[in-house]
């Protein structure tokens, strides 16, 4: 188990106070002038060798993603970072934690990534349903800013950097990042066709990178302790440590922060307390949001959770947000609500996606009763099929993979509902 | 995109808010939001002037606030830009109440993680205290919405009732919030299980033991 001093978020469970003094204490904002004073390319160098992974769910090298930008940047077209805070994937709930518990990590390492991708400022864009958080966040700027950490000269480093807090008001689709650039520019938030990629030509047309909270405000930890010490933890590829949050049916769903690659059973032993009912009671397992499909129980028990332990079962690491599904789990009506999830939260702009998300949950709402035919499982797969990789975002593919999940590992299931409901004969039970 | 709202009729909602402008200390919010973008961008502010917008008609009816058609009017002529503009971003987003809402606007998450821990049994409690979703109730008191995850999966069930969340809920506890909410108390916000103090494992975290009683500097542990 990783050990509490390796444990990048020490307030993950707000024990103790947010502010700045605290934080301080803590080791944050600890000469963040001298981490900078490396130099933007040595601290990109730096992240790269650490084999930080993006948080967020896609996984994309973060070092990389910042070199991308123009390393020379102009004053009308300045660089921005956008840190994206929207978290609204099913499952997912660990960027809350660091925003109301441990916010200066998130603000310090905005600071130093900004630099380091010369950005101008950072907009900290955060979903509006998090309305206290927002709260607290706005709260340890404010802070940052009177401490003279942010702003002109910032944290005595020489660089004039600004983070500004925007709030989001109730849209999954904002979390994709092109869709968070249109409704930062304050407009629907509706995903822009890549390329051009917001590297290029991002917020007000100027270039621009999206990163997770999780991704920013682990950079100041890795900085001070070394690439080498971050890379010591997870396999190859998948380095580092991890917030994972675990939802549904364990004992004790719980946010933890564990080192990549630690085995299913093992996080769900030590942290949360088991499965409800035992081993034997656990039905399937959605490894990482709600995107991503599901694992039946016994595929899952061993997996390593990490990028590429998830994808070996055919699923997906995601934001590491594992929903539990013990026997009592209705299978079919849980991935219909996610069904109708999609249907909700899809903006409306590709029309595989708007047409095809409400016809695959109206098709899933009659799977549940068994009101279908057998053929109709097929066309259903066709659907997803159709959708899937046709749409100018990942929305439709997130849409259509929990379903391919389901028919792929449940299809019997949903066989015996049909049925049934035509009370077709079944096998009974000797008495 | 979200079921379409039942507007209500223009001239009145032009009757009553009309003559809707920010208040002397709103508008000094809604200038310190525009002062965030770049010159010229102010139109990156529509999120929060809505937001802020919503939260005045909300003290003014003492309900939980919504837009009417003029106060969309009033935002986007605020700063600058076409009212069709405007109106797309009160529309699309949910947050944004394009019809009045009551006193309290309980949003239970009905999402497959709170699903699994049994928000079925928080949708009943409200049922049961005469909450109908998508609906006001007669007094005005209560307005109930099944919203999708709100983020609070590992302390699932949860309901978000104007900006407070109450999480860990079960159908007796929910019961009590909603009387509390109508007898004029605060409820306790956060989580309702006795002990547990945020997301940690319930009964005593599991790591992280010497932050629980003093901020706790792991620097020297460090090799």
């Amino acid at each position: 188990m990783l050990a509490d001093k390796d444990r990048i978020f020490t307030n993950l469970y707000g024990y103790q106070d947010f502010g700045l003094k605290a934080a301080q204490a803590r080791g944050d904002w600890d000469k963040t002038a001298n981490l900078m004073k490396a130099g933007q390319d040595a601290i990109i160098e730096e992240v790269k060798a650490s084999g930080l992974r993006g948080r967020g769910g896609a996984g994309f090298p973060t070092g990389m993603k910042w070199s991308f930008m123009p390393k020379a940047p102009t004053a009308d077209r300045p660089n921005f970072l956008v840190i994206n805070a929207d978290e609204s994937e099913p499952g997912s709930c660990k960027d809350r934690e660091i925003i109301r518990h441990d916010p200066h990590k998130l603000i310090e390492g905005a600071l130093i990534a900004g630099f380091a991708m010369r950005a101008r400022a950072a907009y900290i864009y955060i979903r509006g349903e998090y309305i206290f958080e927002a709260k607290v966040l706005e709260k340890a700027v404010a802070e940052a800013y009177s401490a003279g950490l942010l702003g002109k000269n910032a944290a005595k480093s020489g660089y004039d950097f600004d983070v500004f807090v925007h709030r989001g008001a109730g849209a999954y689709i904002c979390g994709e990042e092109t869709a968070m650039i249109e409704s930062l520019e304050g407009k629907k938030g509706q995903p822009r066709l890549k390329p051009p990629f917001p590297a290029g030509a991002g917020l007000y047309g100027c270039p621009t990178t999206v990163n997770n909270v999780e991704s920013i405000a682990v950079v100041p930890t890795i900085l001070r302790r070394g690439a080498a010490w971050f890379k010591s933890f997870g396999r190859e590829n998948n380095h580092g440590t991890k917030l994972f949050q675990i939802s549904g049916h364990v004992e004790k769903p719980c946010v933890v922060e564990e080192e990549m690659g630690i085995p299913f059973r093992e996080l769900i032993e030590k942290h949360c307390g088991g499965i409800r009912g035992g081993w034997d009671n656990l039905l399937a397992v959605i490894p990482g949001g709600s995107s991503v499909p599901l694992v039946p129980a016994a595929m899952m028990m061993d997996v390593p959770m990490d990028f590429d332990g998830c994808k070996e079962v055919g699923s997906g690491l995601g934001t590491a947000a594992i929903i539990v599904m013990d026997k009592s789990t209705d299978i079919v009506r849980a991935i219909s609500r996610l069904s109708y999830f999609y249907k909700h939260e899809s903006c409306g702009q590709c029309t595989p996606c708007r047409e095809g998300t409400g016809w695959m949950w109206r098709v899933m709402e009659k799977m549940r009763t068994g009101n279908a035919e057998i053929g109709d499982i097929d066309t259903l797969y066709d659907v997803t099929k159709q959708v899937e990789g046709h749409t100018i975002c990942a929305l439709g593919d997130a849409a259509a993979w929990p379903i391919q999940g389901l028919i792929k590992h449940f299809r019997p299931e949903m066989e015996r509902r049909i049925h049934e409901a035509k009370g077709d004969d079944m096998l009974e039970a000797a008495e | 995109m979200a079921e379409a709202t039942q507007i209500p009729n223009e001239a009145e909602t032009r009757a009553q808010f009309g003559a809707f402008a920010f208040s002397a200390e709103n508008k000094k919010t809604a200038d310190m939001y525009i002062g965030r973008y770049p010159a010229g961008r102010q139109q990156s502010a529509v999120m929060a002037l809505l937001d802020l917008a919503q939260r005045q008609v909300c003290e003014e009816t003492h309900t939980q606030g919504w837009l009417p058609v003029p106060v969309i009017e009033y935002v986007a002529s605020y700063l600058g830009m076409p009212y069709m503009r405007a109106y797309e971003v009160a529309t699309f987003y949910t947050m944004y109440n394009l019809s009045p809402v009551g006193r309290f606007h309980v949003q239970v998450c009905g999402t497959t993680p709170c699903m699994l821990r049994g928000s079925d049994d928080i949708m009943a409690a409200c049922k049961n205290r005469g909450l109908v979703k998508g609906a006001t109730t007669p007094d005005g008191m209560f307005t109930l919405n099944e919203v999708e995850c709100m983020g609070n999966c590992a302390s699932a069930p949860m309901v978000q009732i104007n900006d407070d969340n109450y999480e860990d809920l079960d159908y007796d506890s929910m019961t009590a919030i909603l009387q509390d909410l109508s007898d004029g108390k605060q409820p306790k916000v956060g989580t309702q299980l006795p002990g547990r103090h945020t997301v940690e494992p319930y009964g005593g975290a599991t790591t992280l033991q010497a932050m629980v009683d003093k901020n706790h500097d792991y620097r020297g542990e460090w090799k």
